[in-house]
C-alpha cells in the first residue's frame, strides 16, 4: 500500500507494522467487519418482522394460521441454530433451483438426483455458473440474512407473543368501550403498549444474535473470525512477505474488544430507548418516572 | 423494514438474473486456501501455490474460463455434489472411500509420503496423541495405528496442538511439513518412519461430471508429457520431491 513496502524483509519497527496491517488480506479482514455490520443491520429488522408476522400468526382467531405461527415459533426455536443453518439453507438453495429448472428446462430427461448428486441444468443454476464471484458472495450472504431471519424471528415471534398479552387488560377493555373493533384496539392500544414488555427479551435477543455472526462462516461467508484464524496463524517466510509465529491470541483479542464494544454501545442505547419507551406507561418503571417529572 | 426486506429480495433475485443471457462455461475451482505450498492466499488473500499454477495452466489448455473460491475443508465434498463449485483441487488425496462419492482424475501429483513432526524424535507415535486434520487420509491412518487421534479443522490448527503441547506430534502431508518444519529453526522435527498412503493427489470432480473430467484428464496428460508439471513439482516442493518418470 505505501510506497516503501516494496522490500517488506528490509523493513522493521512500525514500518513494518504499516505494511503488514494493509496488505489485502488485511484489508479483507476489515471489510470483514462491514460485512458482519451490515448483516446485522439488515437481519435485525427482518426478524422483527418475522417475530411480527409470527406472534400475530400465533394469536389470531383463524385457526390454521394460528396453528402456521404456533408451529413455527415451536419447530424453529426447538431446532438447533447449527442443524438449521446447515439443513435449510441447503434445502432452500436446491429447493429454488429445483423450481427454476421445471420452468426453464421442461426438456429435460435426466434424474435431478444422481446419488449424492445434485443436477439441475446449466441454465436454472442459482447463482448461474458464469457469474462473476461477487455475485455468489452476495448470494450467499442473502441466504445467511434470510437464514438468521427466520432462526431468530422465532424466538422474536415468542417475545412479542408474551409481550402483546402482558398489556394490561384495562386497557383492552377501555378500548372496546370506546367501540373500536379489534382490528383498532390491536393497532392502537395493544402495539404501542407491548413494545415495553417486549423490549427486555429483544434486547436479549439483539445481544445473542450479535454473538451468533460467526456462524456466517459454516454459510461460506467469509467473516471476521474465518480471517482472524486465517490471519493469525503462524506464517512461514516462504509463502509470505511478512512471516510470524502463532499470532492468533492477538487476533482473537482483537475481536474480543470489537464484540465487547459493540455490544457495550448497544446495551447504552438500548437502556435509552427502555426510557424513552416507559414513559407514560401503566408499569413500575413508568410510575417511577412520572414521579421524579 | 418494508423497504429494506424488499432490497434484501431484490438484491438476491436481480442478482441471479442478471447474467442470465451470456452462456459461456465458468468453472469454479473449490479449494481450501490453508495447505500451503499445495493451497494458500497469499498476502493479497487471493488463492495462491502449486494448485494455483497447476489449475491455471489446466484451464488454459482446457479452453475453460476458471474461477477460484474457497471452502472450509469439512464440508468441501458436500458442496462439490450440491453444485457450489465444479471441482476440488485442494490437495485431496484419491481414495476408494472418496472414489464412492466423487470421481477423481488422474492424480497431479504422485502419490507421496506422509509424516510425522513433533518437538522432539522420541515422541511416541504408536501410542500417544496424534494431531491430524479431520477427514484427511492422515486421519484415517492415526486413527487405525493405534494412537489417539486428535482432529482439527485446519492444517494450522494442528500444528499449534504440537507447539502448545496439546498433541505428542502431527502427522500430514510431508510436503506441507517441510517448510513449517524448517521455519521453527529447530523447534520441530521429523519422527518416526515415512507412510505411503493414497494414490496421489487427483481433481475431484461431481460423478456427472464425465465432460469436464475428460478435459481435465486430457489436459492434465499434455502438461505430464511436456514436463510441465514435473517443473512446478521442483519450485513448489523442493528438487527432493518425487516428480513423474
Amino acid at each position: 500500500m505505501f510506497e516503501y513496502c516494496v522490500d517488506p524483509p528490509s523493513l522493521e519497527g512500525l514500518a513494518w507494522l504499516s505494511c503488514y496491517l494493509t496488505t489485502g488480506k488485511h484489508m479483507a479482514f476489515y471489510s470483514a467487519f462491514g460485512t458482519v455490520l451490515l448483516l446485522l443491520a439488515i437481519t435485525a429488522p427482518a426478524a422483527l418482522a418475522f417475530g411480527f408476522g409470527g406472534a400475530m400468526a400465533a394469536r389470531t382467531r383463524i385457526a390454521p394460521l394460528r396453528w402456521l405461527g404456533k408451529g413455527y415459533i415451536a419447530v424453529v426455536r426447538g431446532v438447533p441454530d447449527i442443524a438449521f443453518f446447515l439443513f435449510f439453507v441447503i434445502a432452500l438453495d436446491q429447493g429454488l433451483e429445483y423450481l427454476r429448472h421445471k420452468v426453464k428446462c421442461p426438456d429435460w430427461q435426466e434424474p435431478i438426483r444422481q446419488g449424492s448428486d445434485f443436477i439441475v441444468c446449466q441454465a436454472a443454476k442459482i447463482p448461474l455458473g458464469n457469474s462473476p464471484q461477487w455475485v455468489h458472495e452476495v448470494y450467499g450472504f442473502s441466504l445467511a440474512v434470510l437464514t438468521f431471519a427466520i432462526v431468530f424471528g422465532a424466538f422474536a415471534a415468542n417475545v412479542l407473543y408474551g409481550a402483546m398479552r402482558a398489556v394490561p387488560r384495562g386497557q383492552i377493555e377501555t378500548a372496546e368501550a370506546y367501540g373500536m373493533t379489534p382490528r383498532q384496539t390491536f393497532w392502537r392500544i395493544t402495539v404501542p403498549q407491548m413494545w415495553v414488555f417486549a423490549l427486555p427479551g429483544l434486547s436479549n435477543l439483539w445481544m445473542v444474535l450479535i454473538k451468533a455472526t460467526p456462524l456466517l462462516f459454516l454459510l461460506g461467508v467469509e467473516d471476521i473470525v474465518y480471517w482472524a484464524r486465517d490471519l493469525g496463524s503462524a506464517k512461514t517466510p516462504r509463502f509470505t512477505e511478512y512471516p510470524h509465529g502463532d499470532w492468533r491470541i492477538y487476533y482473537f483479542l482483537v475481536l474480543l474488544v470489537f464484540y465487547l464494544a459493540f455490544t457495550r454501545v448497544s446495551e447504552v442505547v438500548l437502556d435509552r430507548l427502555m426510557a424513552r419507551l416507559t414513559r407514560g406507561q401503566a408499569t413500575t418503571a413508568g410510575e417511577a418516572q412520572r414521579k421524579t417529572a | 423494514m418494508k423497504t429494506i426486506l424488499l432490497s434484501t429480495a431484490v438484491l438476491a433475485f436481480s442478482a441471479t438474473f442478471a447474467l442470465a443471457e451470456s452462456h459461456a462455461q465458468t468453472v469454479r475451482l473449490g479449494t481450501e486456501g490453508a495447505y500451503p505450498p499445495y493451497n494458500f492466499l497469499n498476502d493479497d488473500g487471493e488463492v495462491d501455490g502449486y494448485e494455483r499454477e497447476i489449475g491455471d495452466e489446466l484451464c488454459k489448455r482446457a479452453e475453460l474460463t476458471c474461477e477460484w473460491v474457497t471452502n472450509e475443508w469439512d464440508s468441501i465434498i458436500p458442496n462439490l455434489t450440491s453444485g457450489n463449485y465444479d471441482a476440488i483441487i485442494a490437495g485431496m488425496s484419491i481414495t476408494a472411500e472418496r472414489e464412492e462419492v466423487i470421481d477423481f482424475t488422474q492424480n497431479y501429483i504422485p502419490p507421496a509420503s506422509s509424516s510425522y513432526a513433533a518437538l522432539s524424535e522420541d515422541a511416541d507415535i504408536t501410542g500417544g496423541v496424534i494431531a491430524a486434520q479431520t477427514g484427511t487420509i492422515q486421519a484415517g491412518h492415526v486413527a487405525q495405528s493405534g494412537a489417539t487421534l486428535l482432529e482439527f479443522a485446519t492444517y494450522d490448527d494442528t500444528i499449534a496442538a504440537v507447539t502448545s503441547g496439546e498433541a505428542d506430534a502431527v502427522f500430514a502431508d510431508k510436503d506441507a511439513l517441510i517448510p513449517t518444519v524448517e521455519a521453527s529453526s529447530g523447534e520441530m522435527v521429523f519422527t518416526g518412519e515415512d507412510v505411503q498412503l493414497g494414490g496421489g493427489i487427483g481433481i475431484g470432480l461431481r460423478k456427472s461430471d464425465t465432460e469436464l473430467k475428460d478435459k481435465f484428464d486430457a489436459a492434465i496428460t499434455s502438461m505430464k508429457a511436456d514436463g510441465t508439471i514435473n517443473a512446478a513439482i521442483v519450485k513448489w516442493f523442493g528438487p527432493d520431491a518425487v516428480v513423474y518418470e
